[in-house]
């Protein structure tokens, strides 16, 4: 479904990405995961044209996306759900939403698919038109994965869900995250919490300083000395 | 008390057209970031239109603010794609400077085509002004403030409600997350310069039917008040531009009437400088932090 090929990417004269290359199955969870600044978010946005590639190929559903503007991907059926949540904090949570939607002109369908986030997610109908930006941390979080859904997308790239969240919280949204999987959408997580994305992945990738240094299914990655030992805590 | 009354009238007057004008710095500021000062020179741009419309061709009034607002259009659309567009991931400065040449180029284009003489507006409307008891309205400021009101109106409905207006208010929060919803940032741009371009077409209009002089750097002027109403009211906030150019218009008027003709210039300043001193994001900017 997507696949990347020797992908590097700098930031000026620093080079951020090494010759990344990884492929995500449809209907698969695949995690990447790695320490600060190894390159986890640098990697979403080369996907989503967010930041240029200076070389290697991108190619999702067999077509080579290397030179497509952002919105055309979103049509594509690729969305992110960015670092840090990015909701539109001036914006209602009705209308966040409807700006996962922006690239959609089905009305009706909209509509069902608003009805089904809000089922994922309870908490945000109650609140549908408050401020995005008087929202708390997680439900922030719950309404940029809504939002991210609105698109109908193919394949979801999400990056750190579960930062600043309450161990209860990140359980949550990891079930969450395993329910849209269930729903059809292939899921590509970006974690710090190596122990929650092992255990949801089919697969994984292990990123260090740029490059990709280790990969294999969720469990036996689990059960690697090296990744125990960095990302596990022993 | 009259005095009164018929300079706040004529504050209105002149300050629906700060407003207007005052709306395309402030939105283009709130989705590029960038002071547009070739702003102003858009008046500049409609007034001559309009003038060669009325003139030379002898087109109607309607015509001849049509054809202003699609040369202001055409002229904004296009200084963003060849000057601006191809900065946007420059340095703030270099596309500040850039404006400020854009200015230059389109003041001493003008200067060149049509001389350094004031070309007079032709008078389009001679109705009688309303008078009541003392207090007097000319058709003109009735016309103008009112379009001005609606105009107002409706842009905030189109922003507030209309999906392009909402994808404006994502690209001017969040410019990267807009792109991550596939909303095409470029069109929004595009939009958003040809939206205050029309309204500087039609606010021109207005001004030259109260000022009727049109020369090179007649946009000077007004383009720098109502940038300094943008500013007072709250740069990238629509209500506060048209706040702001109301303020404006009414403070100066009244200084010209009470304190003195040549001091009203200094007051506008002084009562700029006061505020943002006191409130440096403008009258409705608001300085409160938003959760990360
Ligand atoms: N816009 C930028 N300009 C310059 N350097 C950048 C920029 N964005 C990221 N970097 C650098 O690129 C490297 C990778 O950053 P990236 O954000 O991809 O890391 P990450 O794995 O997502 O880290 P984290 O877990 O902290 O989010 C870091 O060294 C970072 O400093
Ligand atoms: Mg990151």
């Amino acid at each position: 479904m997507l696949k990347l090929q020797e992908i590097d990417l700098f930031y000026g004269a620093i080079q951020a990405l090494r010759s990344i290359s990884f492929h995500v199955q449809p209907g698969e969870i695949v995690s990447l995961i790695g320490a600060n600044g190894a390159g986890k978010s640098s990697i979403l946005n080369a996907i989503s044209a967010i930041h240029p590639i200076s070389s290697g190929e991108i190619l999702f559903e067999n077509h080579s996306i290397n030179k497509l503007p952002p919105f055309r991907l979103v049509e594509m059926g690729l969305s992110q759900v960015p670092e840090g949540r990015r909701v539109f904090s001036k914006m209602s949570v009705l209308e966040n939403l409807e700006m996962g939607a922006f690239t959609r002109n089905d009305s009706l369908e909209i509509q069902k698919d608003m009805e089904m986030v809000f089922a994922h997610f309870p908490r945000l109908k109650e609140r549908k038109k408050q401020l995005a930006g008087t929202l708390s941390g997680g439900e922030q979080q719950m309404l940029a994965m809504g939002r991210a859904i609105m698109s109908r997308p193919k394949l979801l790239m999400m990056d750190e869900p579960s930062m600043g969240l309450s161990p209860l919280l990140v359980q949550e949204i990891f079930d969450i995250i395993s329910e849209i999987n269930q729903d059809g959408i292939t899921i590509l997580l970006v974690e710090q919490n190596a122990q929650m994305a092992l255990s949801l992945a089919h697969r994984a990738y292990v990123l260090e300083t740029g490059r990709i240094i280790k990969s294999g299914t969720g469990q036996a990655l689990m059960q690697d000395e090296d990744v125990r030992k960095a990302y596990l805590g022993g | 008390m009259s005095l009164f009354l018929n300079q706040l009238i004529n504050g209105l007057h002149v300050g629906s057209i700060y407003a207007l004008i005052a709306l395309g710095y402030t939105m283009v500021y709130g989705i590029v970031k960038l002071i547009n000062f070739a702003h102003g020179d858009i008046i500049m741009v409609g007034a001559y239109t309009a003038v060669i419309a009325l003139a030379t061709l002898g087109w109607s009034a309607p015509f001849a603010l049509l054809a202003a607002i699609v040369i202001c259009v055409l002229f904004g659309v296009l200084i963003e794609r060849i000057a601006y567009k191809p900065l946007r991931s420059s340095p703030r400065i270099s596309s500040l400077i850039t404006a400020i040449g854009v200015s230059m180029l389109l003041q001493n284009a003008a200067l060149i085509i049509f001389g350094a003489q004031p070309q007079p507006f032709p008078t389009i409307v001679n109705i009688a002004p309303i008078r009541f008891n003392s207090i007097q309205i000319s058709f003109i400021t009735l016309l103008t403030v009112s379009v001005s009101i609606i105009l107002m109106v409706t842009l905030q409905g189109f922003i507030s409600s209309s999906k392009a207006g909402k994808a404006m208010r994502a690209a001017s929060e969040d410019y990267t997350t807009a792109q991550l919803m596939g909303i095409n940032v470029n069109t929004t741009i595009t939009l958003t310069f040809a939206i205050g371009c029309a309204l500087a077409g039609i606010g021109s209009f207005l001004f030259c039917m109260a000022y009727p002089a049109v020369s090179p750097t007649m946009g000077s002027l007004p383009g720098l008040k109502a940038f300094i109403a943008a500013v007072l009211g709250g740069i990238g906030i629509i209500p506060g531009a048209m706040l702001g150019g109301f303020v404006m218009g009414v403070a100066e008027s009244l200084t010209k009437a009470y304190i003195s003709t040549t001091m009203s210039d200094a007051v506008v300043y002084g009562i700029l400088i006061i505020v943002l001193l006191a409130k440096p994001t403008g009258l409705l900017g608001k300085t409160t932090s938003e959760k990360v």
